[in-house]
């Protein structure tokens, strides 16, 4: 018997809507399942209990009035790399500590202002930089589903709050990945917009060029209501695309045949573990049961996109965390001048992974070899969404694995920075081309854990990668539990 | 080969301070990290445009329009160190 807190918000909305439960009882429900598990999940960095109990009484108070959009009431998690008015915000960094933004980043603003509930702010890699969680200054997060494996990354503490039940949905921010992989790794689905479609006022910068706020859910059709809800421009972000919001859930039942699905064949070279494989291989065909026409299909430059994204968001984030200086806001470490300070302030308050891309950046930028490597990373990326643009004249959607290998062990990579970053290598190329992917469980391996499949789309083409993921998640119908949450029925 | 860095310039280009492990664990990493990155140097030709963005924008403005913004109070209520409506900082000229 599923409990209010494992129930999609779809199904939510509509017990809230018909008076069969309240915002207040689904509250209580996730806050019993965070006090169950999150000992040793430790998906939150910080619980805003009573805070989200004032706001579940006063979403009830709007439904009863009938003044209520979908999302009112619906208990969410935030990736803690966003920016929320008076309580702390720490990028799971030592340098951001004691930070408490004086402002509430777009997304949640437009959330809270549609009566949502905050729980918390959710653990995550260090200033978003990782594929494995591991790299937060507050310890690593547990995966549901194995909890001596990490939970992926960098939007770890999301997507296992997630999959535990401990929120029904959640906002992540992917940057080559960073939604994607943790939802594959922990079974959830994962949605990484256009570059642009969410604005990313308050968002803490990573790298500017390919930063994109996405959602964790349940389900798709949860992902269509959770972007509907924060997508659309801002003024407050120049970047932010010029566009009025659709209703992404409409359209969503309009099945797959017809489409043509291209499968990404440099997906499925060495290291793809055979688990995976052969999931990915299955939900195919059902996807040519279901009437779609399945081909194979190229990014030809695909090998070079995983080089260029380790210089080019190194150098962009050498150039955002330059603000961490100590004088502001966040740590200060005290020295005889102010070059001094700002040196042993960023030498004691960055972990191990952010200097290396800090150094990493650095010297990328640094004169004599900004062509070589800043320089030569920009134009693979022109050859990257070149790619895709042919890729989309023959194929409506494409399909890969979204990470070639499930959750693997704490500690296994820690050590060998590029086995780490070879986690998000069919992640990165739509944050280089900008275009939208979704990640959706698609089974368990042999050893019981989750594998994702990705579908992408050509930009703004949220609709599409949607209504895909919905008809292939409705016909693989995966209703497995995670090891954890199935052990508190019991 | 694995590229070799000058890890004493960038880390003070970055303003970092690092410790001597610190540096020995980065120069040997950073030179594995680079060899591999350096690969996009052979896929794309000098006929080749870069690009900052995928989508890009220009010239993106907002009405000119004055609309509140945070007061002193809240800008300064993260600051380290604090002098009336200042931060305060130690000397800005290097110290002999």
């Amino acid at each position: 018997m599923a409990e209010l807190c494992d129930l999609t918000a779809a199904d939510l909305a509509s017990k809230l809507r018909a008076g069969e439960t309240s915002s207040t009882e689904v509250t209580e429900s996730c806050l019993a399942r965070v006090e169950a598990v999150d000992e040793r999940v430790r998906a939150f960095l910080a619980r805003t209990t009573e805070l989200a109990r004032e706001r579940a009484a006063a979403a009830d108070a709007r439904i009863a009035a009938g003044d209520a959009p979908s999302t009112a009431g619906i208990p969410i998690a935030l990736k803690d790399v966003l920016s929320t008015k008076d309580i702390t915000t720490t990028c799971g960094s030592k340098i951001l500590e004691s930070y408490v933004p004086p402002f509430d980043c777009t997304p949640w603003a437009r959330l809270a202002a549609a009566g949502s509930v905050l729980l918390g702010k959710t653990n995550c890699d260090e200033f978003a930089m990782g594929s494995s969680n591991e790299n937060s200054a507050f310890g690593p997060v547990h995966n549901p589903w194995g909890l001596d494996t990490v939970p992926g990354g960098s939007s770890g503490g999301s997507a296992a709050a997630v999959a535990a039940g401990e929120a029904v949905w959640a906002l992540g921010t992917d940057t080559g990945g960073s939604v994607r992989q943790p939802a594959s790794l922990c079974g959830v689905v994962g949605l990484k917009p256009t570059y642009g479609l969410i604005s990313r006022y308050g968002l803490i910068a990573f790298a500017s060029s390919l930063d994109t706020v996405g959602t964790f859910t349940r389900s798709v059709r949860d992902a269509a209501i959770l972007l509907s809800a924060i997508a659309g421009s801002d003024p407050m972000d120049a970047t932010s695309l010029d566009r009025t919001v659709d209703d992404y859930a409409e359209g969503l039942d309009e099945g797959v045949s017809g489409l043509r699905v291209g499968v990404v064949k440099e997906a499925f070279g060495e290291g793809v573990q055979p688990g995976v494989r052969s999931s990915i291989q299955s939900a195919l065909n059902r996807l040519s049961d279901m009437g779609a026409s399945i081909e194979e299909a190229s990014l030809p430059h695909a090998d070079y996109a995983l080089s260029a994204y380790y210089l080019i968001a190194p150098s962009e984030a050498s150039s955002n965390l330059a603000r961490y200086d100590g004088v502001r806001y966040g740590l200060r470490v005290p020295g005889r001048d102010s070059i001094e300070m700002m040196a042993r302030t960023r030498g004691a308050g960055f972990g191990p992974e952010v200097k290396r891309r800090i150094m990493l950046g650095t010297y990328a930028l640094s004169a004599g070899y900004y062509e070589a490597y800043y320089g030569q990373a920009q134009k693979v990326r022109t050859l990257i969404i070149r790619d895709y643009e042919k890729a989309f004249e023959s194929f409506d959607v494409l399909v890969s694995p979204t990470s070639p290998t499930t959750a693997f062990r704490i500690g296994e990579r820690a050590d060998d920075p590029l086995a780490m970053y070879l986690s998000d290598v069919f992640t990165i190329p739509a944050n280089l081309a900008g275009v939208p992917a979704v990640s959706i469980p698609s089974g368990l391996d042999e050893a019981g854990l989750p594998v994702g499949l990705q579908v992408t789309a050509p930009v703004l083409g949220e609709a599409l990668v949607l209504r895909v993921a919905h008809a292939l998640e409705r016909e693989l119908a995966f209703d497995a539990v995670p090891p954890l949450v199935a052990g508190l029925a019991a | 080969m694995p590229v070799e860095i000058d890890i004493d310039h960038v880390a003070k280009l970055a303003r970092l301070d690092l410790t001597a492990e610190e540096k020995e664990r980065l120069r040997a990493q950073l030179g594995l990290i680079l060899e591999y990155a350096a690969k996009v140097g052979e896929a794309a030709g000098a006929d080749v445009p870069p690009s900052a963005y995928a989508i890009p924008r220009a010239n993106v403005l907002r009405p000119d329009e004055p609309v509140p913004s945070l007061s002193r109070e809240e800008v300064l209520a993260n600051a380290p160190e604090r002098e009336a409506d200042r931060f305060k900082v130690p000397p800005i000229a290097e110290v002999g």
